[in-house]
Protein backbone atom coordinates (compact mmCIF):
# COMPACT_ATOMS: atom_id res chain seq x y z
CA UNK A 1 0.00 0.00 0.00
CA UNK A 2 2.95 2.37 1.18
CA UNK A 3 4.69 2.02 -2.62
CA UNK A 4 1.15 2.81 -4.45
CA UNK A 5 0.72 5.38 -2.28
CA UNK A 6 4.36 6.31 -3.10
CA UNK A 7 3.65 6.11 -6.69
CA UNK A 8 0.81 7.41 -7.50
CA UNK A 9 -0.58 9.83 -4.71
CA UNK A 10 2.30 11.36 -3.45
CA UNK A 11 4.04 13.05 -5.96
CA UNK A 12 0.68 14.59 -6.76
CA UNK A 13 0.18 15.71 -3.53
CA UNK A 14 3.97 16.96 -3.84
CA UNK A 15 3.14 18.78 -6.87
CA UNK A 16 0.06 20.54 -5.29
CA UNK A 17 1.26 21.60 -2.19
CA UNK A 18 3.84 23.56 -4.02
CA UNK A 19 2.95 24.89 -7.12
CA UNK A 20 5.64 27.38 -7.45
CA UNK A 21 8.36 24.61 -7.23
CA UNK A 22 6.34 22.54 -9.86
CA UNK A 23 6.29 25.20 -12.10
CA UNK A 24 9.49 25.53 -12.04
CA UNK A 25 10.27 21.87 -13.09
CA UNK A 26 7.86 22.02 -15.72
CA UNK A 27 9.58 25.13 -17.40
CA UNK A 28 12.84 23.51 -17.13
CA UNK A 29 11.53 20.45 -18.79
CA UNK A 30 10.03 22.67 -21.22
CA UNK A 31 13.51 24.19 -21.76
CA UNK A 32 15.38 21.00 -21.88
CA UNK A 33 12.66 19.35 -24.44
CA UNK A 34 12.97 22.27 -27.24
CA UNK A 35 16.85 21.77 -27.31
CA UNK A 36 16.01 17.97 -28.15
CA UNK A 37 13.51 18.95 -30.49
CA UNK A 38 15.86 21.70 -32.36
CA UNK A 39 18.28 18.83 -32.84
CA UNK A 40 15.35 16.42 -34.03
CA UNK A 41 14.09 18.66 -36.17
CA UNK A 42 17.51 18.70 -37.78
CA UNK A 43 17.06 14.88 -38.50
CA UNK A 44 13.61 15.56 -39.30
CA UNK A 45 14.42 17.67 -42.28
CA UNK A 46 16.99 15.33 -43.91
CA UNK A 47 15.48 12.72 -43.34
CA UNK A 48 12.56 13.95 -45.13
CA UNK A 49 14.31 15.50 -47.81
CA UNK A 50 16.69 12.71 -48.45
CA UNK A 51 15.74 9.60 -46.87
CA UNK A 52 19.08 9.97 -44.93
CA UNK A 53 19.66 9.29 -41.23
CA UNK A 54 22.08 11.86 -40.23
CA UNK A 55 23.99 10.08 -37.64
CA UNK A 56 26.03 13.69 -37.33
CA UNK A 57 23.39 16.23 -36.52
CA UNK A 58 24.22 15.91 -32.90
CA UNK A 59 28.19 16.81 -33.94
CA UNK A 60 26.94 19.11 -36.09
CA UNK A 61 25.48 21.07 -33.41
CA UNK A 62 29.08 20.66 -31.35
CA UNK A 63 30.85 21.87 -34.61
CA UNK A 64 28.28 24.72 -34.90
CA UNK A 65 28.79 25.82 -30.98
CA UNK A 66 32.73 25.40 -30.99
CA UNK A 67 33.09 27.25 -34.17
CA UNK A 68 30.68 30.10 -32.93
CA UNK A 69 33.16 30.24 -29.58
CA UNK A 70 36.40 30.25 -31.65
CA UNK A 71 35.43 32.88 -34.23
CA UNK A 72 34.18 34.96 -30.81
CA UNK A 73 37.27 34.19 -29.05
CA UNK A 74 39.32 35.45 -31.34
CA UNK A 75 37.40 38.93 -30.40
CA UNK A 76 34.21 38.95 -32.95
CA UNK A 77 31.25 40.35 -31.71
CA UNK A 78 28.38 37.99 -31.34
CA UNK A 79 26.49 39.27 -34.38
CA UNK A 80 29.22 39.47 -36.74
CA UNK A 81 30.47 36.02 -35.39
CA UNK A 82 26.73 34.54 -35.77
CA UNK A 83 26.76 35.65 -39.24
CA UNK A 84 29.87 33.72 -39.99
CA UNK A 85 28.83 30.37 -38.18
CA UNK A 86 26.18 30.76 -40.45
CA UNK A 87 28.06 31.26 -43.40
CA UNK A 88 30.21 28.01 -42.24
CA UNK A 89 27.41 25.90 -41.78
CA UNK A 90 26.09 27.28 -44.98
CA UNK A 91 29.52 26.22 -46.86
CA UNK A 92 29.74 22.48 -44.72
CA UNK A 93 26.02 21.68 -46.66
CA UNK A 94 27.51 22.43 -50.01
CA UNK A 95 30.22 20.48 -49.23
CA UNK A 96 28.43 17.72 -47.74
CA UNK A 97 26.63 17.34 -50.61
CA UNK A 98 28.99 17.35 -53.21
CA UNK A 99 31.73 15.33 -51.48
CA UNK A 100 29.11 13.00 -49.84
CA UNK A 101 25.69 12.59 -50.84
CA UNK A 102 26.23 13.17 -54.90
CA UNK A 103 28.98 10.19 -55.27
CA UNK A 104 26.51 8.12 -53.20
CA UNK A 105 23.58 9.05 -54.97
CA UNK A 106 21.04 5.94 -55.71
CA UNK A 107 22.93 3.54 -53.04
CA UNK A 108 21.28 2.10 -50.18
CA UNK A 109 19.89 4.07 -47.26
CA UNK A 110 22.95 1.73 -45.15
CA UNK A 111 25.80 3.19 -46.92
CA UNK A 112 24.52 6.91 -46.76
CA UNK A 113 24.07 6.58 -43.03
CA UNK A 114 27.59 4.48 -42.74
CA UNK A 115 28.25 7.60 -44.66
CA UNK A 116 27.16 9.96 -42.14
CA UNK A 117 28.65 8.26 -39.40
CA UNK A 118 32.18 8.71 -41.26
CA UNK A 119 30.96 12.31 -41.48
CA UNK A 120 30.11 12.46 -37.76
CA UNK A 121 33.54 11.35 -37.04
CA UNK A 122 35.00 13.72 -39.40
CA UNK A 123 33.59 16.62 -38.05
CA UNK A 124 34.02 16.25 -34.60
CA UNK A 125 38.03 16.01 -35.44
CA UNK A 126 37.90 18.85 -37.50
CA UNK A 127 36.06 21.23 -35.34
CA UNK A 128 38.70 19.88 -32.28
CA UNK A 129 41.70 20.61 -34.71
CA UNK A 130 40.78 24.19 -35.61
CA UNK A 131 38.94 25.33 -32.34
CA UNK A 132 40.44 22.97 -29.74
CA UNK A 133 39.15 20.23 -27.89
CA UNK A 134 38.86 22.17 -24.50
CA UNK A 135 35.24 23.22 -22.68
CA UNK A 136 34.50 26.64 -23.47
CA UNK A 137 32.61 29.45 -22.09
CA UNK A 138 29.63 30.67 -24.92
CA UNK A 139 28.54 34.02 -23.62
CA UNK A 140 26.16 35.40 -25.87
CA UNK A 141 25.42 38.29 -23.60
CA UNK A 142 22.15 37.09 -21.70
CA UNK A 143 22.91 36.01 -18.11
CA UNK A 144 22.62 33.07 -16.52
CA UNK A 145 19.94 34.87 -14.10
CA UNK A 146 16.74 34.47 -12.54
CA UNK A 147 13.98 36.47 -11.96
CA UNK A 148 10.53 35.97 -10.12
CA UNK A 149 7.43 36.02 -11.72
CA UNK A 150 4.38 34.86 -9.10
CA UNK A 151 6.44 33.31 -7.49
CA UNK A 152 7.85 31.43 -9.63
CA UNK A 153 11.64 31.36 -10.32
CA UNK A 154 12.04 32.04 -14.37
CA UNK A 155 16.34 32.25 -15.66
CA UNK A 156 16.94 34.58 -18.10
CA UNK A 157 18.95 32.65 -20.45
CA UNK A 158 16.46 29.54 -20.73
CA UNK A 159 13.43 31.61 -21.30
CA UNK A 160 15.32 34.14 -23.84
CA UNK A 161 16.70 30.23 -25.89
CA UNK A 162 12.75 29.11 -25.59
CA UNK A 163 11.37 32.06 -27.33
CA UNK A 164 14.46 31.83 -30.02
CA UNK A 165 13.03 27.99 -30.52
CA UNK A 166 10.02 28.78 -31.05
CA UNK A 167 10.24 31.56 -33.11
CA UNK A 168 13.24 29.39 -35.45
CA UNK A 169 10.43 26.59 -35.69
CA UNK A 170 8.00 29.66 -37.02
CA UNK A 171 9.85 30.93 -39.61
CA UNK A 172 10.71 27.47 -40.57
CA UNK A 173 6.83 26.23 -40.69
CA UNK A 174 5.98 29.21 -42.88
CA UNK A 175 9.03 28.89 -44.94
CA UNK A 176 7.86 25.21 -45.56
CA UNK A 177 4.39 25.40 -45.72
CA UNK A 178 4.03 28.45 -48.01
CA UNK A 179 7.68 29.00 -50.35
CA UNK A 180 8.03 26.94 -53.38
CA UNK A 181 11.18 25.90 -52.01
CA UNK A 182 8.55 24.26 -49.33
CA UNK A 183 6.28 22.53 -52.00
CA UNK A 184 9.19 21.65 -53.43
CA UNK A 185 10.81 19.99 -50.44
CA UNK A 186 7.93 18.41 -49.59
CA UNK A 187 7.87 17.14 -52.99
CA UNK A 188 11.65 15.51 -53.01
CA UNK A 189 10.57 13.53 -49.97
CA UNK A 190 7.98 12.25 -51.44
CA UNK A 191 9.06 10.72 -54.71
CA UNK A 192 12.91 11.64 -55.81
CA UNK A 193 11.84 10.80 -59.50
CA UNK A 194 8.50 12.54 -59.81
CA UNK A 195 9.93 15.38 -58.41
CA UNK A 196 13.30 15.40 -60.97
CA UNK A 197 10.66 15.22 -63.58
CA UNK A 198 8.88 18.39 -62.58
CA UNK A 199 11.91 19.89 -62.36
CA UNK A 200 13.10 19.90 -59.25
CA UNK A 201 16.94 20.08 -58.45
CA UNK A 202 18.01 17.35 -55.83
CA UNK A 203 21.23 18.69 -55.50
CA UNK A 204 19.67 21.91 -54.50
CA UNK A 205 17.12 20.41 -52.83
CA UNK A 206 20.02 19.02 -50.44
CA UNK A 207 21.82 21.58 -49.94
CA UNK A 208 19.04 23.67 -48.58
CA UNK A 209 17.99 20.91 -46.06
CA UNK A 210 21.64 20.25 -44.80
CA UNK A 211 21.91 23.84 -44.44
CA UNK A 212 18.76 25.03 -42.87
CA UNK A 213 19.82 21.84 -40.58
CA UNK A 214 22.70 23.49 -40.23
CA UNK A 215 21.69 26.35 -38.71
CA UNK A 216 18.91 24.69 -36.64
CA UNK A 217 22.45 22.97 -35.15
CA UNK A 218 23.80 26.44 -34.46
CA UNK A 219 20.47 27.55 -32.75
CA UNK A 220 20.75 23.98 -30.34
CA UNK A 221 24.62 24.65 -29.99
CA UNK A 222 24.25 28.37 -28.87
CA UNK A 223 21.63 27.34 -26.32
CA UNK A 224 22.91 24.63 -24.97
CA UNK A 225 26.50 25.73 -25.17
CA UNK A 226 25.68 28.99 -23.31
CA UNK A 227 24.13 26.77 -20.42
CA UNK A 228 26.24 23.98 -19.70
CA UNK A 229 29.74 24.95 -21.72
CA UNK A 230 30.65 23.88 -25.16
CA UNK A 231 32.21 20.72 -25.11
CA UNK A 232 32.68 16.98 -26.82
CA UNK A 233 29.47 16.11 -24.70
CA UNK A 234 27.30 18.41 -26.66
CA UNK A 235 27.03 15.84 -29.52
CA UNK A 236 25.81 13.41 -27.40
CA UNK A 237 22.93 15.24 -27.84
CA UNK A 238 21.93 14.00 -30.99
CA UNK A 239 21.47 10.14 -28.50
CA UNK A 240 18.76 11.99 -27.24
CA UNK A 241 17.52 13.40 -30.54
CA UNK A 242 16.97 9.64 -31.15
CA UNK A 243 13.34 8.81 -28.75
CA UNK A 244 12.50 12.51 -29.62
CA UNK A 245 12.14 10.91 -33.29
CA UNK A 246 10.80 7.43 -32.25
CA UNK A 247 8.02 9.28 -30.30
CA UNK A 248 7.03 12.15 -33.08
CA UNK A 249 7.79 10.02 -35.99
CA UNK A 250 10.74 10.41 -38.60
CA UNK A 251 9.19 12.60 -40.80
CA UNK A 252 7.11 15.00 -39.21
CA UNK A 253 8.02 18.63 -37.82
CA UNK A 254 5.22 19.30 -35.69
CA UNK A 255 6.00 15.70 -34.39
CA UNK A 256 9.89 15.98 -33.07
CA UNK A 257 8.40 19.51 -31.93
CA UNK A 258 6.26 17.80 -29.74
CA UNK A 259 7.89 14.51 -28.94
CA UNK A 260 10.63 16.79 -27.97
CA UNK A 261 8.54 18.52 -25.62
CA UNK A 262 7.22 15.11 -23.97
CA UNK A 263 10.54 13.89 -23.17
CA UNK A 264 12.06 17.20 -21.48
CA UNK A 265 8.89 17.48 -19.47
CA UNK A 266 8.54 13.82 -18.71
CA UNK A 267 12.30 13.90 -17.67
CA UNK A 268 12.61 15.99 -15.46
CA UNK A 269 9.17 15.31 -13.62
CA UNK A 270 10.46 12.20 -13.53
CA UNK A 271 13.49 12.51 -11.88
CA UNK A 272 12.27 14.79 -9.28
CA UNK A 273 8.61 13.44 -8.45
CA UNK A 274 9.64 9.80 -8.69
CA UNK A 275 13.31 9.88 -8.94
CA UNK A 276 13.91 9.21 -4.69
CA UNK A 277 11.66 5.93 -4.92
CA UNK A 278 14.26 3.96 -7.30
CA UNK A 279 16.96 6.47 -5.51
CA UNK A 280 17.21 9.02 -8.66
CA UNK A 281 18.90 9.13 -12.46
CA UNK A 282 15.56 8.50 -14.31
CA UNK A 283 16.81 11.67 -15.81
CA UNK A 284 19.06 9.20 -17.96
CA UNK A 285 16.75 6.44 -18.92
CA UNK A 286 13.53 7.53 -18.59
CA UNK A 287 13.60 8.83 -22.66
CA UNK A 288 14.66 5.94 -23.71
CA UNK A 289 12.04 3.23 -21.83
CA UNK A 290 9.20 5.87 -23.41
CA UNK A 291 10.35 5.08 -26.78
CA UNK A 292 10.82 1.24 -26.12
CA UNK A 293 6.69 1.59 -25.20
CA UNK A 294 6.53 3.74 -28.26
CA UNK A 295 8.04 1.00 -30.63
CA UNK A 296 5.45 -1.61 -29.12
CA UNK A 297 2.56 0.16 -29.22
CA UNK A 298 3.06 2.70 -31.91
CA UNK A 299 6.08 2.29 -34.16
CA UNK A 300 5.22 5.10 -36.22
CA UNK A 301 5.41 7.85 -33.40
CA UNK A 302 2.50 10.66 -32.58
CA UNK A 303 2.13 11.90 -36.48
CA UNK A 304 4.26 9.35 -38.71
CA UNK A 305 2.58 7.86 -41.22
CA UNK A 306 0.97 4.43 -40.31
CA UNK A 307 2.81 1.77 -42.24
CA UNK A 308 0.59 0.46 -44.68
CA UNK A 309 1.60 -1.42 -48.01
CA UNK A 310 -0.77 -1.72 -50.59
CA UNK A 311 0.09 -5.12 -52.03
CA UNK B 1 -2.08 16.53 -86.33
CA UNK B 2 -0.03 16.54 -88.86
CA UNK B 3 -1.00 16.97 -91.88
CA UNK B 4 2.28 14.82 -93.77
CA UNK B 5 4.58 18.18 -94.34
CA UNK B 6 7.40 17.77 -92.47
CA UNK B 7 8.38 20.79 -90.42
CA UNK B 8 11.51 20.69 -88.35
CA UNK B 9 11.10 18.21 -85.63
CA UNK B 10 10.58 19.42 -82.20
CA UNK B 11 12.69 16.08 -80.97
CA UNK B 12 15.32 13.87 -82.79
CA UNK B 13 16.55 10.99 -81.40
CA UNK B 14 19.82 10.31 -83.66
CA UNK B 15 21.04 6.28 -83.44
CA UNK B 16 21.44 6.34 -79.52
CA UNK B 17 22.42 3.61 -77.64
CA UNK B 18 22.40 2.12 -73.96
CA UNK B 19 23.75 -0.36 -72.23
CA UNK B 20 23.12 -2.30 -68.93
CA UNK B 21 26.22 -4.12 -68.23
CA UNK B 22 26.51 -7.03 -70.47
CA UNK B 23 22.83 -5.95 -72.10
CA UNK B 24 22.01 -3.69 -74.83
CA UNK B 25 18.93 -1.82 -73.89
CA UNK B 26 19.21 0.01 -76.75
CA UNK B 27 21.30 0.04 -80.30
CA UNK B 28 21.04 2.92 -82.86
CA UNK B 29 17.60 3.48 -82.06
CA UNK B 30 16.41 6.93 -84.07
CA UNK B 31 12.88 8.86 -83.45
CA UNK B 32 11.68 12.09 -84.93
CA UNK B 33 8.25 13.30 -83.56
CA UNK B 34 7.55 16.33 -85.28
CA UNK B 35 5.38 19.15 -83.55
CA UNK B 36 1.73 18.49 -82.81
CA UNK B 37 2.20 14.81 -83.62
CA UNK B 38 1.03 11.74 -80.97
CA UNK B 39 3.59 9.05 -81.53
CA UNK B 40 3.38 5.62 -80.06
CA UNK B 41 6.29 3.70 -79.01
CA UNK B 42 4.97 0.05 -78.92
CA UNK B 43 6.94 -3.58 -78.59
CA UNK B 44 7.01 -6.24 -76.51
CA UNK B 45 8.32 -6.24 -72.43
CA UNK B 46 11.98 -5.79 -72.33
CA UNK B 47 11.99 -3.90 -75.99
CA UNK B 48 13.26 -0.92 -74.48
CA UNK B 49 10.66 1.56 -74.58
CA UNK B 50 10.84 3.29 -71.19
CA UNK B 51 14.68 3.07 -71.41
CA UNK B 52 13.54 5.35 -74.62
CA UNK B 53 11.62 8.09 -72.72
CA UNK B 54 14.02 8.21 -69.94
CA UNK B 55 17.22 9.24 -72.05
CA UNK B 56 14.43 11.61 -73.52
CA UNK B 57 13.57 12.95 -69.90
CA UNK B 58 17.03 12.93 -68.76
CA UNK B 59 17.26 9.97 -66.70
CA UNK B 60 19.83 7.40 -68.36
CA UNK B 61 22.29 8.94 -70.82
CA UNK B 62 22.84 7.18 -74.05
CA UNK B 63 26.67 6.16 -74.41
CA UNK B 64 26.10 6.88 -77.72
CA UNK B 65 24.25 9.14 -80.18
CA UNK B 66 22.36 12.87 -79.64
CA UNK B 67 18.90 13.93 -78.83
CA UNK B 68 18.18 17.48 -80.09
CA UNK B 69 14.69 19.01 -78.64
CA UNK B 70 13.70 22.21 -80.81
CA UNK B 71 17.05 22.32 -82.24
CA UNK B 72 19.15 22.26 -79.81
CA UNK B 73 21.57 19.47 -78.40
CA UNK B 74 20.39 18.00 -75.00
CA UNK B 75 21.86 14.82 -74.76
CA UNK B 76 23.65 15.29 -71.27
CA UNK B 77 20.82 17.17 -69.64
CA UNK B 78 19.58 16.44 -66.48
CA UNK B 79 16.13 15.42 -65.17
CA UNK B 80 15.07 19.30 -64.15
CA UNK B 81 16.82 21.13 -66.92
CA UNK B 82 14.97 18.92 -69.49
CA UNK B 83 11.72 19.61 -67.44
CA UNK B 84 12.94 23.30 -67.80
CA UNK B 85 12.81 23.26 -71.24
CA UNK B 86 9.40 22.29 -71.92
CA UNK B 87 9.30 18.38 -71.51
CA UNK B 88 7.29 16.87 -68.78
CA UNK B 89 6.44 13.43 -68.14
CA UNK B 90 4.62 10.57 -66.68
CA UNK B 91 5.44 7.13 -65.10
CA UNK B 92 4.87 3.43 -65.52
CA UNK B 93 4.11 3.09 -62.07
CA UNK B 94 2.58 6.12 -61.19
CA UNK B 95 4.78 8.74 -59.31
CA UNK B 96 2.50 10.78 -57.34
CA UNK B 97 3.42 12.76 -53.95
CA UNK B 98 1.06 10.42 -52.03
CA UNK B 99 1.60 12.35 -48.95
CA UNK B 100 0.10 15.45 -50.99
CA UNK B 101 -3.71 16.46 -52.25
CA UNK B 102 -4.24 16.28 -55.74
CA UNK B 103 -4.90 19.99 -55.94
CA UNK B 104 -1.35 20.01 -54.44
CA UNK B 105 0.04 17.36 -56.39
CA UNK B 106 -0.89 19.48 -59.24
CA UNK B 107 0.51 22.70 -58.28
CA UNK B 108 4.04 21.26 -57.62
CA UNK B 109 3.97 21.10 -62.06
CA UNK B 110 3.97 24.81 -61.94
CA UNK B 111 7.15 25.10 -59.67
CA UNK B 112 9.11 25.72 -62.81
CA UNK B 113 6.86 28.85 -63.53
CA UNK B 114 6.96 30.51 -60.39
CA UNK B 115 9.46 33.70 -59.77
CA UNK B 116 9.80 35.68 -57.02
CA UNK B 117 11.06 36.78 -53.42
CA UNK B 118 10.68 33.58 -51.04
CA UNK B 119 9.99 36.21 -48.11
CA UNK B 120 6.88 37.62 -50.53
CA UNK B 121 5.62 34.23 -50.57
CA UNK B 122 5.99 33.53 -46.71
CA UNK B 123 4.78 36.63 -45.63
CA UNK B 124 1.51 35.68 -48.64
CA UNK B 125 1.55 39.55 -49.86
CA UNK B 126 1.74 41.64 -52.77
CA UNK B 127 2.97 39.67 -56.26
CA UNK B 128 3.39 36.54 -54.54
CA UNK B 129 -0.17 35.88 -53.71
CA UNK B 130 -1.19 36.93 -57.07
CA UNK B 131 0.65 34.80 -58.84
CA UNK B 132 -0.03 32.09 -56.75
CA UNK B 133 -3.72 32.82 -57.36
CA UNK B 134 -3.07 33.00 -61.31
CA UNK B 135 -1.03 29.35 -60.98
CA UNK B 136 -4.21 28.27 -59.03
CA UNK B 137 -6.13 29.38 -61.85
CA UNK B 138 -4.07 27.72 -64.23
CA UNK B 139 -4.29 24.42 -61.85
CA UNK B 140 -8.02 24.62 -61.62
CA UNK B 141 -8.80 24.45 -65.34
CA UNK B 142 -6.65 21.60 -65.82
CA UNK B 143 -8.80 19.97 -62.80
CA UNK B 144 -11.90 20.61 -64.92
CA UNK B 145 -10.52 19.62 -68.02
CA UNK B 146 -9.57 15.92 -66.77
CA UNK B 147 -12.64 15.81 -64.54
CA UNK B 148 -11.30 15.35 -61.27
CA UNK B 149 -12.60 18.05 -59.79
CA UNK B 150 -14.48 15.97 -57.16
CA UNK B 151 -11.11 14.53 -55.66
CA UNK B 152 -9.24 17.87 -55.50
CA UNK B 153 -8.66 17.50 -51.66
CA UNK B 154 -8.21 13.63 -51.65
CA UNK B 155 -4.50 13.08 -50.99
CA UNK B 156 -2.91 11.14 -53.76
CA UNK B 157 -2.37 8.16 -52.06
CA UNK B 158 -5.30 7.27 -51.26
CA UNK B 159 -6.74 6.84 -54.69
CA UNK B 160 -7.35 4.42 -56.85
CA UNK B 161 -4.76 3.29 -59.62
CA UNK B 162 -6.97 5.00 -62.66
CA UNK B 163 -7.43 8.14 -60.88
CA UNK B 164 -3.94 8.35 -60.07
CA UNK B 165 -3.08 8.20 -63.50
CA UNK B 166 -5.24 10.86 -64.53
CA UNK B 167 -3.97 12.88 -61.47
CA UNK B 168 -0.11 12.64 -62.81
CA UNK B 169 -1.15 13.28 -66.78
CA UNK B 170 -2.82 16.52 -64.39
CA UNK B 171 0.54 17.47 -63.11
CA UNK B 172 2.33 16.71 -66.11
CA UNK B 173 -0.17 19.39 -67.71
CA UNK B 174 0.36 21.53 -65.21
CA UNK B 175 3.83 22.65 -66.24
CA UNK B 176 2.60 23.16 -69.61
CA UNK B 177 4.70 20.96 -71.53
CA UNK B 178 5.73 21.48 -75.19
CA UNK B 179 6.51 17.46 -75.56
CA UNK B 180 4.56 15.41 -73.07
CA UNK B 181 6.01 11.93 -72.72
CA UNK B 182 3.18 9.24 -71.11
CA UNK B 183 4.51 5.68 -70.15
CA UNK B 184 1.95 3.66 -70.07
CA UNK B 185 -0.72 5.61 -69.15
CA UNK B 186 -3.19 2.96 -69.36
CA UNK B 187 -2.14 -0.12 -68.13
CA UNK B 188 -4.07 -1.45 -65.29
CA UNK B 189 -7.08 0.71 -66.27
CA UNK B 190 -10.18 -1.09 -67.10
CA UNK B 191 -12.22 -0.21 -70.55
CA UNK B 192 -13.83 2.54 -69.18
CA UNK B 193 -11.24 4.48 -67.95
CA UNK B 194 -8.83 3.70 -70.91
CA UNK B 195 -11.57 5.30 -73.04
CA UNK B 196 -11.58 8.10 -70.92
CA UNK B 197 -7.60 8.68 -70.95
CA UNK B 198 -7.93 8.12 -74.93
CA UNK B 199 -9.91 11.28 -74.91
CA UNK B 200 -7.93 13.04 -72.64
CA UNK B 201 -4.73 12.50 -74.35
CA UNK B 202 -6.28 13.49 -77.88
CA UNK B 203 -8.18 16.47 -75.89
CA UNK B 204 -4.83 17.64 -74.84
CA UNK B 205 -3.45 17.10 -78.54
CA UNK B 206 -5.78 19.04 -79.97
CA UNK B 207 -6.76 21.85 -77.86
CA UNK B 208 -3.36 22.49 -76.12
CA UNK B 209 -1.81 21.62 -79.40
CA UNK B 210 0.92 19.96 -76.93
CA UNK B 211 3.18 17.25 -79.34
CA UNK B 212 3.02 13.53 -77.49
CA UNK B 213 4.75 10.38 -77.37
CA UNK B 214 3.47 7.84 -75.09
CA UNK B 215 4.16 3.59 -74.59
CA UNK B 216 1.53 1.86 -74.65
CA UNK B 217 0.56 -2.09 -75.12
CA UNK B 218 -3.19 -2.05 -75.80
CA UNK B 219 -3.11 -2.05 -79.92
CA UNK B 220 -6.18 -0.98 -80.37
CA UNK B 221 -5.82 2.34 -78.31
CA UNK B 222 -2.36 2.70 -80.37
CA UNK B 223 -3.85 2.39 -83.56
CA UNK B 224 -6.54 4.85 -82.62
CA UNK B 225 -4.81 7.65 -81.31
CA UNK B 226 -1.98 7.62 -83.05
CA UNK B 227 -0.26 9.65 -86.07
CA UNK B 228 2.62 7.69 -86.11
CA UNK B 229 3.94 4.35 -84.87
CA UNK B 230 7.32 3.42 -83.82
CA UNK B 231 7.92 -0.71 -82.95
CA UNK B 232 11.24 -1.23 -80.77
CA UNK B 233 11.94 -5.04 -80.12
CA UNK B 234 15.48 -6.06 -78.65
CA UNK B 235 16.52 -2.32 -77.99
CA UNK B 236 16.35 -1.99 -82.07
CA UNK B 237 13.40 -0.11 -84.12
CA UNK B 238 12.03 -2.39 -86.34
CA UNK B 239 9.32 -0.22 -87.90
CA UNK B 240 8.29 3.14 -88.00
CA UNK B 241 5.04 4.66 -89.57
CA UNK B 242 1.82 5.53 -89.69
CA UNK B 243 -0.34 2.24 -87.64
CA UNK B 244 -1.86 0.82 -90.77
CA UNK B 245 1.61 0.31 -92.25
CA UNK B 246 2.99 -0.79 -89.21
CA UNK B 247 -0.07 -3.67 -88.55
CA UNK B 248 0.85 -4.93 -92.06
CA UNK B 249 4.48 -4.59 -91.47
CA UNK B 250 5.92 -8.77 -91.16
CA UNK B 251 8.76 -7.66 -88.33
CA UNK B 252 6.00 -6.23 -86.61
CA UNK B 253 3.99 -9.26 -86.49
CA UNK B 254 6.82 -11.66 -86.06
CA UNK B 255 8.06 -9.46 -82.92
CA UNK B 256 4.53 -9.74 -81.37
CA UNK B 257 3.26 -13.10 -82.27
CA UNK B 258 7.33 -14.67 -80.62
CA UNK B 259 8.82 -15.73 -83.60
CA UNK B 260 12.32 -16.98 -82.67
CA UNK B 261 15.30 -14.31 -83.55
CA UNK B 262 17.73 -15.90 -86.23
Amino acid sequence: MSLLYAVFVAPFVDMATAPAFFVEVLLGGVFAGLMYSLVALGFVLIFKASGVFNFAQGVMVLFAALTLVGLMERGAPVPVALVLTVAVMVALAFAIERLVLRPLVNQEHIILFMATIGLNFFLEGFGEMLWGANVKRLDIGVPDESFQVAGVLVNKLELSAAITAALLVAVLAVFFQRTRIGRALRAVADDHEAALSIGIPLKTIWVIVWAVAGIVAIAAGVMWGAKSGVQFSLSLLALKALPVLILGGFESVPGAILGGLIIGVGEKLGEVYWGPLVGGAIENWFAYVLALAFLLFRPQGLFGEKIIERV
Amino acid sequence: MTDGTPAAPLLEVCEISVRFGALMALSRVSLEVQPGEVVAIIGPNGAGKTTLINCISGFYHPFEGRIRFAGRDRTHLSPPDVAELGIARTFQNVALFKGMSVLDNIMTGRLLKMRGSFVLEALYVGPAKRQEMEHRAFVERIIDFLEIQAIRKTSAGRLPYGLQKRVELARALAAEPKLLLLDEPMAGMNVEEKEDMCRFILDVNQEFGTTIALIEHDMGVVMDISDRVAVLDYGIKIADGKPDEVRQNPAVIDAYLGVTHS
